[in-house]
């Protein structure tokens, strides 16, 4: 498997499927691991970080999933473009994308696990399910940490449990996040309480691609921020637990727009699509929020024939990277808006709108 | 027929549907109380949430400049870093620091993390040896410093050393 391969797809975390997967889009959790005997990312030489890829790479190498071999791609070789494609995927982090130095990555050909090596720490096991999924992804990813457990010595005290490079991440080094959809919230404007109510019970929100608050395409990720004093479990678990309670809110908030504002909810919706569909230039901000529309019409039964599948698919493939790399071009913004635009007619219209009507 | 602002006489445009505390309550109100009403911060104040917001805390209700001073200089004799380095990149040099640095770093772990005791996964393959690790940490960069001011005697010396370790691994 290579690189360019996996661009027609679409990834495990917009696959659309799996429980709740109306309003929760991925279950993921990430582990931070350090080899003992060398120093943190910031103190290591450039011979020690080629140290630390080689000797990770080796040994990570040998982990299989279904006795299949992982893709390993030396992030440092790849094209910006590539990396951006990679970052876009959520298979490696804007940081590792950026950064400079001897570093890896290695993902599986289904894209649930990817391990990222000299990210912020020597290596960052990641594991990601579609839809709400948070035991297994626990199940998974524990045992892919036991097994490259056998092979190397992680830092690790018994009283901090594994250390980290940044304290934020001691103890478990284990972060859980849930993806989720929630554009009714945003439109009654009720983010901002729950948001509050969360923070006091130490889970952290963020918008989907950045720090801030508004989230492109009304996606939000809910995460646990202590990591150290509790169990494993009992930090998936929190975010597990709260998560159904997210979803709820989300629900009544749609009920509610249905009733009271029909109108304008159905009037919201269809004119995303008809825009969507038949825009002949389109930025990927404006594409991002108009799709999240659509999505929540196609859940609402607002939108007849179009599946969620393929309405994630348009999320990711319109974005810049993904774009280029199936056009098989190098695209500025303006020929990349004109190509979304393209991209999109032709997968929301079916053929009806064909490559001949281009000329 | 228009619903009246719950606060003024305005004509109520925005519908909200309270999901918070209990059970959904609605309001009605014109924009400027709507406005209001949805920006309203919780006067209480948020517990920190990112490291760069619990070291200014714990830097802003410590101590005189004479502490302070003693901070910058304290480092870590396996991999150099002080603990001003970690306090402006935010970011620990190797995992010794965290012993050698723990009376300073144990605040600002409560601070984040509300606890200082780990009860999670135990490695089954334990890190007893970790004392050779650090030592080989320790090592490398003193072999590094020694190349760089040329002094090949104690560069051999450190090399020696080195394998020694290394070899310690294989026994």
């Amino acid at each position: 498997m290579e690189l360019n391969d996996l661009a027609p797809l679409c990834g495990e975390w917009l696959r659309g499927s799996g429980p709740e997967s109306d309003i929760v889009i991925s279950s993921r959790i990430r582990l931070a691991r350090n080899l003992a005997e060398f120093p943190f990312i910031s103190r290591a030489s450039p011979q020690e970080r080629e140290q630390i890829e080689s000797l990770l790479h080796e040994q990570i190498i040998e982990i299989k999933q279904d006795s299949e071999e992982l893709m390993y791609l030396n992030v440092d070789d790849l094209e910006g473009l590539d990396r951006q494609f990679l970052v876009e995927r959520q298979l490696i982090s804007r940081e590792h994308a950026d950064s400079e130095g001897a570093r890896g990555v290695a993902i599986d050909s289904g894209e649930q696990m990817s391990l990222m090596i000299n990210e912020e720490d020597h290596l960052r096991i990641q594991v990601m399910h579609s839809g709400l999924d948070l035991e297994n992804v626990w199940q998974q990813i524990n045992h892919i940490d036991d097994l490259i457990e056998q092979r190397v010595t992680f830092a690790y005290s018994k009283d901090l449990g594994y250390l980290t490079a940044c304290p934020t991440n001691v103890g478990t080094g284990l972060r859980v996040s849930v993806m989720l959809h929630l554009p009714a919230l945003v439109i009654t404007r009720q983010l901002d309480k729950v948001f509050r109510s969360l923070q006091k019970i130490s889970l952290a929100v963020r918008g989907l691609y950045g720090e801030g608050s508004q989230a492109m395409g009304d996606f939000y990720q809910i995460s646990n921020q202590i990591t150290l004093g509790r169990s494993e479990e009992e930090l998936v678990a929190q975010v597990g637990d709260v998560v159904p309670k997210l979803i709820d809110y989300e629900r009544h908030a749609r009920d509610f727009l249905l009733k009271e504002s029909h109108e304008n909810l159905h009037d919201r919706v269809s004119r995303a699509f008809g825009i969507l569909s038949t825009a002949r230039t389109i930025s990927s901000e404006e594409t991002m929020m108009l799709l999240s529309s659509v999505r929540m019409g196609v859940n609402l039964g607002m939108i007849d024939d179009l599946q969620i599948p393929v309405l994630n698919q348009l999320f990711i493939h319109t974005q810049p990277a993904h774009l280029q790399k199936l056009s098989g071009h190098v695209l500025d913004t303006a020929d990349r808006n004109i190509e979304r635009a393209k991209y999109l007619r032709r997968h929301l219209l079916g053929g009806k709108d064909g490559e001949a009507e281009q000329n | 027929m228009a619903l009246k602002c719950q606060q003024c006489d305005k004509t109520a445009t925005y519908h909200i549907t309270e999901l918070t505390g209990g059970k959904p309550q609605e309001l009605h109100l014109c924009e400027d109380h709507a406005r209001h009403y949805l920006t309203a911060a919780e006067d209480e104040p948020e517990a920190p949430s990112s490291l760069a917001g619990a070291l200014a805390e714990q830097l802003s209700v410590s101590q005189t400049a004479e502490e302070l001073a003693r901070l910058d200089q304290l480092s870590c004799p396996v991999c150099g870093i002080t603990f001003y380095d970690f306090h402006s990149k935010g970011r620990l040099g190797c995992p010794h620091d965290y012993v050698c640095f723990a009376e300073e770093l144990e605040p600002l772990i409560v601070n984040i993390h509300g606890d200082t005791q780990h009860v999670g996964k135990v490695p089954k393959h334990s890190a007893e040896g970790s004392e050779r690790q650090t030592k080989l940490i320790q090592l490398r960069r003193e072999i590094k410093e020694a190349v760089s001011e040329e002094n090949y005697e104690r560069a051999g010396k450190l090399k020696d050393e080195i394998h020694r370790h290394e070899k310690g691994e294989a026994s």
